[in-house]
């Protein structure tokens, strides 16, 4: 099992697209440390003295933070697809699973184990590009989430998410087909959520109904959501308020049931694929 | 007796390294294996011949777990084919196979010690790479391999941990004259040691010099099977004469003294004679539609 979990991580630290992900992420986090500091020098000059009760810094700082998740996890899902869309599929056809395949580490294993070693190089890349952003927040404005550690594991877990439907995907499609396919469920998940967002602004209750559904559906969605929401999650007053208005508005709490179901949703995909493999004809 | 006769094919199956009775697989409407019977013994080379689509690929692959057959049974060393204990006995090389380049050969074989449970270590991997004709490879990745370089890695690579069953899939087919060479003298080398091995080839001169055996696959069926001898035919005796060469068609190996006899009784000079024997081709394109 190590060996190819072994196996599993060099080869995605190996891939050329592991490494134009990591200049793609050290140019965004180039942009966005020069992006946080002009937000909280600017924004600091918006609050007058009758609306003292609004922290300048605060309101700078859930913003971009938040907007520094979104695009956290937009890459680790990117990277993530592209880590698991050929893992089965795809490697039989290139005849690569093969020599694997027969030897007697058992077909369970031996996906688990491809598996864990993406996940795990997808998960380690959302925590460490969260935690930079983190650090630039603070850096840049003195600022830091109410909680710290639990959004990063809670998009760390979403990015897992993606990775084990992308890795279910790999057992029945060309990787080409898999990569769209997790992409667009990806992005339904993400819409879903908006328009969640739209409902609650308007008072739609077919809208919110849509995204609870997304949300059990997709729980990528409500981990990110729910990630967010713990960034302010002691904010009160006024900037609690204005928060909600802003672009950082896509945030909700998800509550023990969903938090809980998006574990089991993880162990049931797995296990789909696992069933899946193991009667497949390569 | 259909039952007696059923009995005594599956004792020889658990018997041999490799046992297959009955064996169908059906890809929807494709009917790829068609109740095939064929054993391998302990040590024994045996050829799989047949035409492009006959079964030979899923035969293999349903020995070695890839394929799950439809009916019939399969088994290695006395395992159910694909079980954990089967792909334990077993080494493999797909017709189909890559490496992922940026391993070296020394990477490629010591993945697969670790996967095979082998403890051979460093000295297995130097023996496997020198008996391939690799012994300089060992720190080459596959992607500065010639085709020819890699599938003598996947050869090194089915090797690895001393499987008591070889399942090659076409190994020689991107390999030069020389590197046949190697491979036929692996192959002499891998009897030796007692290794059973299933060669799957299209180069029948290859599969007559070196297997003790051959079956012929066609359609999913076993069309023919027996040693290369057995599988060849005579075809007549050709008599060297001071006239020019005589032809005897229907005459066999133990007409020849007769033969002579009555030429050299009618004042022809003999100087040689030829029994004539088909080459498996012949044997082969006779049975094969």
């Amino acid at each position: 099992m190590t060996a190819i979990v072994l196996y599993g991580l060099r080869e995605s630290l190996r891939r050329k697209m592991f490494a134009v992900v990591l200049v793609l992420t050290a140019g965004f986090l180039a942009l966005y440390a020069w992006g946080a500091h002009a937000a909280f020098r600017d924004t600091r000059g918006f609050v007058g003295p009758d609306n003292q009760n609004l922290d300048p810094d605060v309101l700078a700082g859930a913003i971009i933070e938040g907007l520094a998740m979104f695009a956290t996890l937009f890459l680790g899902a990117i990277l993530a697809v592209f880590l698991t869309l050929n893992v089965i599929r795809g490697d039989a056809e290139a005849g690569l699973l093969q020599p694997l395949v027969v030897r007697p580490v058992g077909r369970a294993r031996l996906l688990l184990a491809r598996f864990l070693g993406a996940a795990g190089v997808a998960a380690l890349y959302v925590l460490g590009v969260y935690a930079a952003t983190v650090a630039i927040a603070n850096w840049a404005g003195g600022w830091k989430p109410d909680r710290i550690v639990t959004p990063g594991l809670e998009l760390a877990a979403a990015v897992v998410v993606v990775s084990a439907l992308a890795l279910a995907g790999s057992v029945f499609f060309a990787p080409i087909a898999n990569g769209i396919g997790t992409l667009m469920v990806f992005g339904a998940g993400l819409t879903a959520g908006l328009l969640g967002e739209i409902g609650h602004a308007i008072h739609s209750q077919r809208l919110q109904h849509i995204a609870r559904l997304a949300w059990w559906a997709f729980p990528f969605d409500a981990l990110y959501e729910d990630a967010l929401h713990r960034l302010t999650i002691d904010t009160t007053g006024f900037a609690e308020f204005v928060l909600t208005l802003g672009p950082f508005g896509g945030s909700r709490q998800a509550g023990t049931p969903l938090l809980t179901w998006s574990v089991a949703y993880l162990v049931l995909v797995i296990a789909a694929a696992v069933a899946a493999f193991s009667v497949r004809d390569l | 007796m259909r039952q007696i006769r059923n009995i005594h094919r599956y004792a020889r199956a658990v018997a041999s390294v490799l046992g297959v009775s009955g064996l169908e697989k059906r890809y929807r409407r494709v009917q790829a294996l068609a109740g095939v019977d064929l054993t391998v013994e302990p040590g024994q080379l045996v050829g799989l011949l047949g035409p492009n689509g006959a079964g030979k690929s899923t035969l293999v692959k349903i020995a070695c777990g890839l394929v799950r057959p439809t009916r019939g049974r399969a088994e290695v060393a006395g395992a159910p084919a694909g079980s954990l204990a089967a792909r334990k006995a077993l080494g493999y090389l797909a017709e189909l196979f890559r490496f992922p380049s940026w391993m070296t050969a020394d990477e490629v074989l010591a993945l697969h010690q670790r996967l095979a449970h082998s403890p051979g270590g460093a000295s297995e991997r130097g023996e496997l790479l020198a008996l391939v004709g690799l012994p300089e490879a060992r720190r080459t990745r596959v992607a500065a391999m010639s085709k020819g370089m890699q599938q003598r890695l996947g050869i090194a690579q089915a090797m690895v941990g001393s499987p008591r069953l070889l399942l090659l899939d076409e190994p020689t087919s991107a390999l030069d004259p020389a590197g046949r060479r190697v491979v036929r003298e692996l192959l002499e080398e891998l009897r030796r040691r007692g290794t059973a091995v299933l060669l799957n080839s299209h180069l029948l001169s290859e599969v007559e010099l070196v297997c003790d055996h051959v079956v012929i696959v066609d359609h999913g069926r076993v069309v023919a099977a027996g040693a290369p001898s057995e599988l060849r035919r005579e075809g007549g005796v050709e008599v060297e004469t001071a006239s020019g060469i005589r032809h005897f068609p229907d005459a066999r190996r133990a007409d020849v003294p007769r033969l002579v006899r009555e030429l050299v009784a009618a004042g022809e000079d003999v100087f040689g004679v030829r029994v004539v024997t088909s080459t498996l081709e012949e044997a082969y394109l006779e049975v094969v539609d």
